[in-house]
């Protein structure tokens, strides 16, 4: 795609943005702004207003209030087809009656750029399917019809790309693949990518950024290693991976760390790790962070303790174990142990403790009200 | 970039072909059923229409078998005005038909869709005229458009019309009876085309740049085809061999006739056979030319 480029990537810009529809608030106050050349994904469960965001930057629906800057230019009530911006949607939408090289070609032709043809051949050999160019849609596997919607979109280098769940409709493997690709076409052709999903894999994998909805509303915005190993809501901690999650009075608070007493157990957190500081707050561990161990450890400072539980199941997943610890008065912890020895360390009904560095732990921002609302989603 | 693991996928669209005896024998009596109610008729058919006059009895109506091609040569020479007019009015009714149906069509289809309630009803409103006798409804026509009825009248009133001033019986009222009677024809294949049009390609069209009447160029009026052509043919074709419309009692009058009128008139009262024969047989081939035309330019004939 050498010598194609006039627009490669712009800032995109959403400010107090709401969309109310009739009966239901989809997005309420939303800002966001996204840096040109990113891989930016909003991750969310369906109805988080996600998809909702996607429509109002292609144009799609018109927000109830706020503005929308493309390249710090406003586009808020410009029409789609004047918004320098392409979708690859979720059901591909590609046009049945007209062959592959025609589809790609479409959005070229109608901006009255020359030489439309050559462009899509070279869109689609981007895709590596220019030998299918001659076919109709519907004589192509799912996942080269995906690669067709996606260089229709890539070849009229839009200012901002927008995909809208791109990879749902494909199987596992097929889904794997091709977000390696997106994610080095991007990288190849330095678009601003703006990717919708609700698989926080694929959104981790893909994207520089990663911004988790929620109700219509941003819960947590960063890179994936921050939000995965520092969330600060509940739902983040619970969307992104698993977490366990303890909730309890703060007993103390020293110079760098917080004390929170958990059924009689105290546990530590860093303070810098931790949203508040004072109260009832919930605190929470990765699963694979926690060690298993058989004997009660001897108390070291730096390294919490929880325990004795006894463990109620036990399931090989190959790379690793997890086990499910019942622990009275706090519940079920979950632990993954990576898979070092043969078969599993422990059997079910024995009775184990837990321990984690005090570093990998975190303090969560939600209030006991808001943990509800969060467990009720 | 690797896309070679799964470039060479490509899924190869079987056709299932069964050859099932049970098939064949489903079809007979849809074989026979036409062979007995259109291929006998049309060799009667033929076959009359190269008889001769009975040499032997002079009395009207009565003809012998012969081989007389010289009847299509004369009924051409008499009635190509006639032939010519029919074509004209039943494709200036088709195109009024398709303006009128298009727009009708996409808004039940499309417009409607999201109301469905409302969209059945409009669907009933296209339907309702079949409900009463077409006959009876071009006469209410004749009618509401006679020389003293309230229409003329009103535009008399504007100084529109003179006062001398009649529309029954003027080729206007022909062409406007065929269209009318004609729209639930082009109508309904329209709408079942749009009420299934997916309309996120609509947008994927905008999303690409393409304004609104580009899309609708582009993406929903080829999508819409098939309905297209199913409509123009359900109308063109009966259109051009009706004789209802265009009759003297009817909405019509002598210099309207149209060749299904001429056909009636040669058949019942000159009791010519052989020229009704032959002028029914070059309607047929004269409608079939520009269908076969317009079918292989539309190329929608696996789509019919």
């Amino acid at each position: 795609m050498a010598g194609a480029s006039d627009d490669s990537g712009a800032d995109l810009e959403l400010v107090g943005i709401t969309k109310q529809f009739p009966g239901f608030t989809a997005i309420e106050n939303l800002n966001l702004t996204i840096p040109a050349g990113s891989f930016f994904a909003l991750l969310g469960p369906s109805g988080c207003g996600k998809t909702t965001t996607l429509r109002l930057v292609a144009g799609l629906e018109s927000p109830t209030s706020g503005r929308i800057l493309i390249g710090g230019k406003d586009v808020t009530d410009t029409k789609p087809h004047q918004r320098p911006v392409n979708t690859v949607f979720q059901s591909y939408a590609l046009f049945p009656h007209m062959t592959v090289l025609r589809n790609v070609a479409f959005g070229v032709s109608r901006r009255g750029i020359p030489d439309p043809l050559g462009r899509a051949h070279e869109a689609l050999r981007l895709v590596e399917l220019d030998h299918l160019a001659g076919r109709r849609p519907a004589q192509l596997s799912g996942g080269q019809q995906q690669r067709v919607a996606l260089a229709r979109a890539i070849v009229n280098r839009p200012a901002l790309l927008l995909l809208d769940e791109p990879l749902g409709a494909l199987d596992l493997k097929l889904r794997r693949q091709m977000q390696l690709e997106l994610k080095s076409i991007q990288d190849e052709v330095g678009l601003t990518f703006l990717h919708v999903t609700h698989d926080q894999e694929e959104a981790m994998t893909m994207a520089d950024t990663v911004a988790v909805m929620n109700r219509g509303e941003i819960e947590q915005m960063g890179a994936p290693e921050e939000l995965y190993e520092l969330p600060k809501t509940a739902f983040v901690a619970n969307f992104l991976g698993q977490s366990n999650l303890f909730t309890g009075p703060v007993v103390s608070s020293g110079e760098n760390s917080i004390i929170v007493e958990i059924a009689g157990t105290k546990l530590e957190v860093p303070k810098e790790r931790a949203q508040r500081h004072s109260g009832t707050v919930t605190i929470g561990v990765r699963p694979e962070k926690l060690t298993l161990l058989t004997t009660r450890p001897v108390a070291a400072s730096g390294v919490n303790v929880l325990g004795p539980g006894v463990v109620t199941d036990v399931s090989f997943s190959g790379v690793s174990t997890q086990y499910l610890v019942e622990m009275p008065g706090v519940g079920t912890v979950t632990v993954f142990a990576q898979n070092m020895v043969f078969g599993p360390v422990v059997n079910r009904g024995s009775e184990v403790w837990v321990s984690w560095t005090v570093e990998h732990g975190f303090g969560l921002a939600d209030d006991e009200r808001l943990e509800e609302r969060s467990e009720a989603v | 970039m690797a896309f070679g693991a799964f470039s060479g996928e490509t899924v190869v669209i079987e056709q299932p072909r069964r050859r099932s005896r049970a098939a064949l024998w489903l079809l007979l009596p849809g074989v026979v059923y036409l062979a007995a109610t259109y291929l006998a008729p049309l060799v009667s058919l033929v076959v009359t229409s190269l008889k001769t006059p009975d040499l032997t009895n002079f009395d009207i109506g009565r003809y012998q078998y012969a081989f007389e091609i010289g009847n299509y040569g004369h009924v051409i020479a008499t009635y190509w005005p006639i032939i010519l007019r029919s074509f004209g009015y039943s494709a200036l009714a088709t195109i009024f038909a398709l303006l009128i149906s298009y727009p009708l069509a996409y808004f039940i289809g499309v417009t409607l869709r999201t109301y469905p309630l409302w969209q059945a009803l409009a669907l009933i409103l296209v339907i309702a005229p079949f409900f009463m006798s077409f006959l009876l409804r071009t006469l209410a026509w004749k009618a509401i458009f006679a020389d003293e009825g309230p229409v003329i009248h009103f535009l008399q009133s504007l100084n529109i019309l003179p006062a001398n001033a009649h529309l029954n019986g003027t080729p206007f009222m022909v062409i406007f009876g065929l269209t009318y009677n004609f729209i639930p024809f082009m109508a309904l294949p329209i709408y079942t085309s749009l009420e299934r049009l997916d309309l996120r390609l609509l947008e994927a069209g905008s999303d690409l740049y393409a304004n609104p009447g580009s899309t609708f160029l582009r993406v929903t009026v080829p999508l819409s085809l098939p309905g297209v052509v199913s409509g123009t043919l359900l109308t063109f074709i009966p259109a051009t061999g009706d004789y209802v419309n265009a009759s003297p009692q009817f909405l019509g009058s002598t210099q309207t006739a149209m060749v299904g009128n001429v056909i009636s008139d040669t058949y019942f009262n000159l009791q010519d056979y052989p020229s009704a024969a032959a002028l029914s047989i070059i309607l047929m081939v004269l409608i079939l030319i520009p269908v076969a035309i317009y079918l292989s330019v539309t190329k929608t004939e696996d789509l019919l």
